[in-house]
């Protein structure tokens, strides 16, 4: 007795041949007109007049200057989320102390919060009206409309993207190798750089990736924080959104996809790395 | 004595993991920490090593608190239920871990390493990493490691939970071998009173968060303080009210005892009766095979017993009649287990007598 005969009997499960067609086709169709289609369309109006066009567009001195901007707050947020990120998953899961449960809903806000109002959070704390300004105006430090204000607004936003990835993590391998360590004399830094950082190396990559996916793209809080100034305080982001609103879509295109090549080549740096760790279980 | 623990209490929130433990070891003794599970013996073992410390009490080692000494510094080889090899490193580097954190020299390093890996028998298994290592071979890696920053106390935490039955008996004996070796005074954490009984000089029995009794295996055995030790060290029946016993008949009223399968004796229709005056009749209720001999439950005065029953004497079956005699048995009083004889016997029951 072959399968197929079960089959045509109704003993074996099958999937139904029509509603796998019609998830397949629709999931299809939906993931291209929502999600390829406008990138190609992205793509090719930014090459559409050329590449001396698009070069022009591009190496354009605000486009640079922006470029440079993002650069800066991608990797500060990048590095500042990653120091926190690890200081909290260690806190969060190796101590036990009141306040444990308040420190993981805190980390999730900015998940939970809209970046206009992250934007808004830091005017009103650091700007003209804010109650921290006077201090800032007599020690002559500028946060908002200024490159403080930008790195701040988008380590805000991404504050989660590293400590969301690496607690549970942490919390799965236990505390007995990093006991072990402690009792064979080994001090803090020895066991964690030995002993616990080579658990979450790989989460850790895959967390940063994320990270600076989503610093590299922020627009909104960012937005709030910048005053746009032209050359000084525009990210590649809001540089688009000017570039757009004074009708220069050429341009705008061709600096969205510096954009969209910089998040095709993140995804693939992510997807090798979660080939290779998953190849690494040992 | 070289470790000593005063009245250690240690609570987390409402439940008490050790009240008022106290017991010592002499130098060089392996010792067992025998209890269920709940009962206290990892709490105890951590605080040992400085993993947990103690609410009240003090730990001494070597004559000296260490209540005050961080783990780091205690001098502990510690070798966790699981193991808890560092999973990205070789063989070479996890035992080397101890030493490298001493700021050893590179050679002395290497030395040591190869020294130890010659002694669990695993030289060509250096560069090995743990996940490509048998459950026994983690073991004797671990074990390795605990010992190379030369400790002065071994400690381990069920060492033989994880490890399958038939490998578990080998490398009982090649840890109980190894430690004597050594000479390094340790302690070890089980649940398996066998395993106690077998590898350990010393056995601290724990119970609740306390220490029932601490002793020679064979002392435990033979005369357990508490009704607890005589319940869960070896095979024993525990009765209530065993006045109907002949033999016991002056027994405090409800007084429960613990009997033992050989304090037992059965005679079959036709043997000889020996103490013809202090047997009773019972009925034989059930057999089973044990491997070597036969295990009859027998009802006597109310109650089923277990005893062993040699397969070269008169074959006994179900619902047969058969005579009884009980020499001895542990009475409870409280919290205390007594030894009593059968009175009717000549000699009172007789010691309990054998001797190895």
């Amino acid at each position: 007795m072959g399968a197929g005969t079960r089959g045509a009997s109704g003993g074996a499960w099958r999937p139904n041949p029509v509603a796998r067609t019609v998830l397949i086709v629709l999931s299809l169709a939906f993931a291209f007109l929502m999600l390829v289609m406008p990138l190609l369309v992205v793509v090719s109006q930014a090459f559409g007049a050329g590449w001396e066009a698009f070069w022009r567009a591009v190496s354009d001195s605000f486009t640079v200057k922006a470029a440079k901007l993002t650069a800066i707050t991608t990797v500060t947020a990048v590095a500042a989320n990653t120091a926190f990120g690890l200081a909290a998953a260690w806190a969060l899961t190796r101590y036990r102390y009141r306040g444990q449960g308040l420190l993981t809903t805190v980390i999730d806000l900015p998940f939970a919060i809209s970046p206009i109002i992250a934007g808004l959070i830091f005017i009103l704390t650091y700007g003209r009206l804010g109650w921290a300004y006077p201090f800032l105006e007599a020690h002559g430090l500028k946060i908002v409309f200024a490159v403080p204000g930008l790195v701040m607004a988008t380590v805000f936003v991404t504050i989660p993207f590293v400590a969301r990835e690496l607690i549970p993590v942490l919390a799965a391998r236990g505390t007995d190798e990093e006991q072990a360590a402690v009792l064979m004399g080994a001090g803090f830094l020895r066991t964690f750089a030995l002993v616990t950082l080579p658990h979450v190396k790989w989460a850790l990559v895959y967390s940063v990736i994320l990270c600076a996916a989503r610093a590299m793209g922020e627009f909104g809080a960012v937005s709030v924080v910048s005053g746009h100034l032209r050359g000084k305080t525009n990210t590649l982001p809001l540089h688009i959104e000017i570039l757009y609103n004074e009708h220069h879509y050429r341009e705008a295109f061709a600096v969205s996809a510096i954009l969209v090549i910089a998040s095709v080549l993140v995804l693939a740096a992510r997807s090798v790395v979660e080939t290779v760790s998953r190849r690494e279980v040992r | 004595m070289f470790v000593e623990l005063r009245e250690v209490s240690k609570r987390f929130g409402s439940f008490e993991a050790a009240r008022k433990v106290g017991f010592s070891l002499a130098k060089g003794t392996l010792a067992a920490l025998l209890g269920p599970s709940g009962s206290g013996k990892t709490t105890i073992l951590r605080m040992i090593a400085g993993l947990e410390a103690p609410d009240a009490g003090d730990i001494l080692v070597d004559g000296q608190s260490v209540l005050g000494l961080a783990p780091t510094r205690r001098g502990i080889g510690f070798v966790f239920q699981n193991y808890a090899l560092f999973r990205y490193m070789t063989v070479f580097e996890n035992i080397a871990f101890g030493l490298r954190a001493q700021k050893r020299p590179k050679a002395e390093v290497r030395d040591r390493v190869a020294e130890l890996l010659a002694l669990i028998g695993l030289e060509e298994l250096g560069g090995r990493f743990p996940a490509q290592l048998s459950g026994g071979q983690k073991q004797r890696v671990a074990f390795a490691r605990a010992l190379a920053p030369r400790p002065r106390i071994l400690l381990l935490d069920e060492p033989f939970a994880a490890i399958d039955a038939k490998v578990r008996r080998e490398l009982r004996s090649w840890l109980r071998r190894m430690i004597g070796h050594l000479g390094i005074t340790s302690l070890f954490v089980t649940h398996d009173q066998s395993e106690a009984i077998e590898v350990a000089d010393r056995i601290i029995v724990t119970n609740g968060g306390r220490v029932e009794q601490a002793g020679e295996p064979i002392e435990l055995y033979r005369s357990p303080a508490t009704p607890f030790v005589a319940r869960f060290i070896g095979e024993s029946t525990v009765l209530s009210g065993y006045g109907g016993l002949r033999g016991f008949e002056g027994a405090p009223e409800g007084a429960s005892c613990a009997i033992r399968p050989e304090f037992v004796r059965l005679f079959a229709p036709g043997e000889p009766v020996q103490f013809e005056n202090s047997v009773q009749e019972g009925l034989v209720e059930g057999l089973a095979f044990r491997g070597d001999a036969l295990e009859v439950t027998v009802t006597v005065g109310g109650f089923s017993l277990a005893t062993g029953y040699s397969l070269e004497r008169p074959p006994l079956s179900p619902g047969q009649a058969v005579k009884v005699l009980i020499y001895r048995l542990y009475a409870f009083d409280g919290d205390r287990a007594v030894l009593v004889g059968n009175r009717l016997l000549a000699n009172g029951g007789g010691g309990y007598n054998f001797q190895i």
